[in-house]
């Protein structure tokens, strides 16, 4: 069964009264990869939390095109800072396949295989708090996609690399989305946008601003907060 | 400084001829104190998880209970336990008053809210740590208190220790459930009582030696089988 378009109407988060985001309207097609993009503190994460569903909703819809339990279990997300469970980095990796009653030889077997792709089949029995920023976001993007997620909901993975680690997250992200996972991802970096957008979410103030393709977007974004933002300068 | 010598020569003869009595009386004490701590971690460390994971109307007040019942008096917990298990009591009809099995269970009393109570600071921090990540992975809830058991397993040793020396060391409710009957339900503790209150300081410091002892040599093998300090590990 199809899961998108997702549909979002009038989605809104409140905390203590304040509005983080919303109301969000918003349709997203299965196809590509979208970047969210925005100053620190316009709601980037708070709305790809929302939509993968570990943020509750005060307000507003937001419909997958399968139910909602089917559309929970074909989706994985990758945090800002990866959380590394207390155990090695193999069991990290075969973590969510246990999850689903897949067997410990097996999933073992395939967490294997994902930390090979990842580059971190040298270091399997290592303990996982004992990696490096770009080696833990590496297991955290294998972890995500051990389950051969349909769509992988990525908060700034590289926020904290530097450009090597940057590229090598950036490879295996172009090769999922090659192989079909739909990318929906928040970024500072301008440059990294540019080279994984299809389509661009400008959010400003917890609301999307702005919601493009990644070419019209580039070449001249439709709103002055946008086009300030584009421009480097300082947007509140 | 006559009787700490006398006692540090007595234990050590007791030790080293391998006095049935003491013997007799360490194993007691080791195999009540360990099975009451085997029960209460049974008992405490899940719901040490639960009340990580799960939030219910009275979880604080739930919380703030357990922590206040880390203080509870052994001696009240024995004479409660002492009501409950005489003859006019509601389990009198077991017949388990002045047994090992008494003292276990007013043991397992004084000792979950403990073991619970540090258990639940730990794996409260651990969840913090975990929840988003948990959750997006659809974890249930019995899954999610499974890892914060495995993950936090050295953190959970630490509580179980904590709940070890409680053990260990109490007398007042095991003096009152367990009637400190000699070759029935005489441990160290209590018999470091009697050995006081008849004036024998001489044996009463070397079965404190011995306690002690045996406290810390559980201790060390608890963190030499779980390997705490190993490098790289919990």
């Amino acid at each position: 069964m199809q899961m998108f378009p997702l549909v979002a109407k009038g989605a809104q988060v409140r905390r203590r009264g304040k509005v983080l985001v919303g109301p969000v309207d918003l349709t997203l097609g299965g196809q590509g990869a979208s970047i969210v993009i925005g100053p620190n503190g316009a709601g980037k994460t708070t709305l790809l939390k929302m939509l993968h569903g570990i943020v509750r909703m005060n307000g507003g819809s937001l419909d997958w095109a399968c139910p909602l339990e089917e559309a929970q279990k074909r989706q994985s997300f990758v945090f800002q800072t990866p959380v590394m469970m207390r155990r090695t980095v193999i069991d990290n990796i075969a973590y969510p396949l246990r999850l689903t009653g897949v067997g410990r030889r097996e999933a073992r077997t395939r967490a294997a295989d994902w930390a090979a792709r990842v580059g971190l089949g040298r270091i399997l029995q290592r303990q996982a708090t004992m990696l490096s920023g770009g080696e833990r976001q590496k297991l955290a993007l294998a972890r995500a996609l051990v389950r051969e997620p349909e769509v992988l909901f990525l908060d700034e993975p590289c926020a904290a690399l530097d450009g090597r680690a940057t590229r090598e997250i950036e490879e295996i992200l172009a090769h999922a989305a090659g192989s079909g996972t739909r990318l929906i991802m928040s970024t500072h970096n301008m440059g990294q946008a540019r080279r994984l957008a299809d389509e661009v979410i400008f959010v400003l103030g917890g609301r999307i601003h702005e919601f493009s393709p990644a070419e019209v977007f580039f070449a001249g974004p439709q709103t002055p907060q946008g086009r300030a933002f584009l421009n480097g300068d300082i947007v509140e | 400084m006559n009787d700490l010598w006398a006692g540090l020569s007595q234990a050590f003869w007791l030790l080293v001829t391998l006095d049935a009595d003491l013997v007799e009386i360490t194993l007691r004490s080791l195999r009540v104190t360990l099975t009451a701590l085997a029960i209460a971690c049974a008992i405490a460390l899940p719901l040490a998880a639960f009340l990580a994971v799960r939030r219910f109307r009275m979880r604080r007040a739930t919380i703030a209970v357990l922590n206040a019942l880390m203080g509870l008096p052994p001696v009240v917990v024995g004479l409660v336990v002492y009501v409950f298990l005489s003859r006019a009591g509601p389990f009198g009809v077991f017949g388990l008053l002045f047994t090992p099995t008494a003292m276990i269970i007013a043991q397992v009393i004084i000792v979950v809210p403990l073991v619970a109570s540090v258990a639940h600071q730990s794996l409260r921090e651990l969840w913090s740590d975990y929840h988003d990540l948990l959750i997006s992975m659809n974890a249930t809830q019995f899954q999610r208190i499974q890892a914060l058991l495995w993950d936090g397993r050295r953190a959970l040793l630490t509580a179980a220790l904590a709940g070890f020396g409680r053990a260990i060391g109490e007398v007042g409710a095991i003096m009152v459930v367990g009637g400190n009957i000699d070759h029935a339900t005489r441990v160290l503790t209590t018999a470091i009582a009697l050995e006081t209150g008849k004036g024998e300081f001489a044996m009463a410091l070397g079965l404190g030696f011995v306690l002690i002892a045996l406290a810390i040599a559980v201790n060390l093998a608890i963190h030499w089988l779980g390997r705490t300090e190993s490098e790289g590990r919990w």
